[in-house]
């Protein structure tokens, strides 16, 4: 299985500024003294070699990831606005010949639906999309955001069949032959993470999703839900004194509590997702590093992969 | 799990030890209340060493920020001292040197809140 994550920013899509291009250059360039860049080769060279945060971006669009199966059908996770470069790639490698795409909903907050209106594929008659949620109000949530005055294009006038598929949380569905189960989580509205098995690699879906730590029931069911999972994506868009603090009953997490769920589940790798927006690049890296300072520190078993979602990344299991 | 407590010039200094973790966290909230009862406007601020503390976990830090705040609630004032590096380290990542206050030495905790 292969991930790829198109969007990965959280709450709502942020982009990169002249100042924030600016000072990346300024970065690159005063350490290229006495660097040989005479050729394009040597360019190339001394740009790969940068830390991420300088010659990378962790990216803006709200929340999208890729499943990739090696199946004909598709997988999608949340309709963010990474939605509208993923259609892109799904229009590139298919054209116009019928596709059948799942997308499994978190939850309907804005900026998990807001990709859908630009999600191409929708469009085009002849293919299949099926938004599978545990939230009954998915359909209206999806219709109202394309209704006058919102959006020039009506729910109604899409092309592709599509379809809602409501489902429970807590039982094992088949789908494009993936076993996939859905775990309520605490959320405004409430959320839903997505654990997905193909028989040979678990990628848990928790985004949207505050812990309470004091909570030990709670702990060990999500322990449970991660258990041994090759990749945890986990909404770690605040520091655990925030989410505990100021920012409690904000409906998120904390790169802490990720570790330490991932720890407690054995999982192998743990993603930090959505990025809080306020965040720039070097805040986002300075986090990952400390998250990896964070599971050094506290290691017992076997070690915890820690990675940063960035939107272009792709993970292969 | 046993505290110690004793009064510092003016300052209720209280000293604990071990793992505050998912088992430690819950006897170290509850040998704590007396002192967090009594941690009030017109009272003693307390100082917790923690100078002992092998290791704190999420649901420990989630234990001081209760502490943190019913002593705010009440207008006492609490704080920490003497964090090992390791704790030192933890405090930091999870940003709990932002909120808490946070002293090198338990005289300088004294010292700044006396």
């Amino acid at each position: 299985m292969k991930v790829r994550f198109w969007g990965t920013r959280g709450s709502i899509p942020v982009s990169m500024t002249a100042q924030a291009v600016r000072a990346k250059l300024i970065t690159a360039l005063s350490g290229a003294g006495g660097v040989d860049l005479n050729s394009h080769e040597q360019v190339v060279a001394y740009v790969d070699q940068l830390d991420f945060a300088t010659a990378g971006c962790f990216g803006g669009h709200s929340s999208c990831v890729q499943l990739e199966t090696g199946g004909a059908e598709h997988i999608i996770l949340d309709m963010g606005s990474g939605a509208r470069p993923l259609a892109g790639h799904y229009l590139g490698q298919h054209g116009g010949k019928p596709q059948t795409y799942h997308v499994f909903m978190s939850h309907l907050h804005w900026d998990h639906i807001m990709g859908f209106p630009f999600f191409t594929p929708a469009y085009i008659p002849g293919n299949q999309l099926i938004i599978h949620s545990c939230h009954s109000e998915a359909e209206f949530a999806f219709r109202r955001q394309q209704a006058e005055p919102s959006f020039p294009v009506d729910f109604s006038l899409l092309r592709a069949d599509i379809r809602f598929n409501i489902m429970e949380p807590g039982r094992d569905y088949t789908v494009a032959g993936l076993t996939v189960s859905a775990k309520k989580q605490r959320h405004g509205g409430d959320s839903y993470g997505w654990r997905f098995d193909d028989g040979k690699a678990v990628v848990v879906y928790t985004t949207d999703s505050e812990h309470d730590v004091g909570d030990l029931a709670e702990r060990a069911a999500f322990a449970d839900f991660f258990r041994q999972a090759d990749l945890v994506i986990f909404d770690a868009m605040y520091s655990l004194a925030a989410a505990i603090s100021v920012k409690e009953d904000w409906g998120h997490s904390s790169n802490i509590v990720g570790v330490e769920l991932c720890q407690l589940a054995q999982a192998k790798r743990l993603c930090l997702f959505h990025h809080e927006p306020a965040y720039d690049d070097l805040q986002i890296a300075q986090i990952l590093n400390e998250t990896r300072r964070f599971e050094e520190l506290t290691r017992e078993g076997a070690p915890l992969e820690i990675l940063s979602a960035w939107d272009g990344l792709e993970v292969v299991l | 799990m046993q505290l110690r407590a004793q009064l510092i010039d003016g300052i209720q200094l209280v000293s604990t030890q071990g793992r505050i973790d998912q088992a430690g966290a819950e006897p170290f909230s509850a040998a704590l209340s007396p002192y967090l009862a009594d941690c009030c406007a017109g009272q003693p601020a307390i100082v917790l060493d923690f100078a002992g503390v092998e290791y704190i976990s999420s649901i420990g830090l989630r234990a001081l920020m209760l502490a943190h705040k019913q002593a705010t609630a009440q207008q006492g004032r609490i704080a920490i001292a003497a964090l090992t590096p390791l704790v030192a380290e933890v405090f930091a990542i999870s940003h709990f040197d932002q909120v808490l206050k946070v002293y090198p030495t338990v005289a300088d905790a004294i010292e700044a809140l006396r």
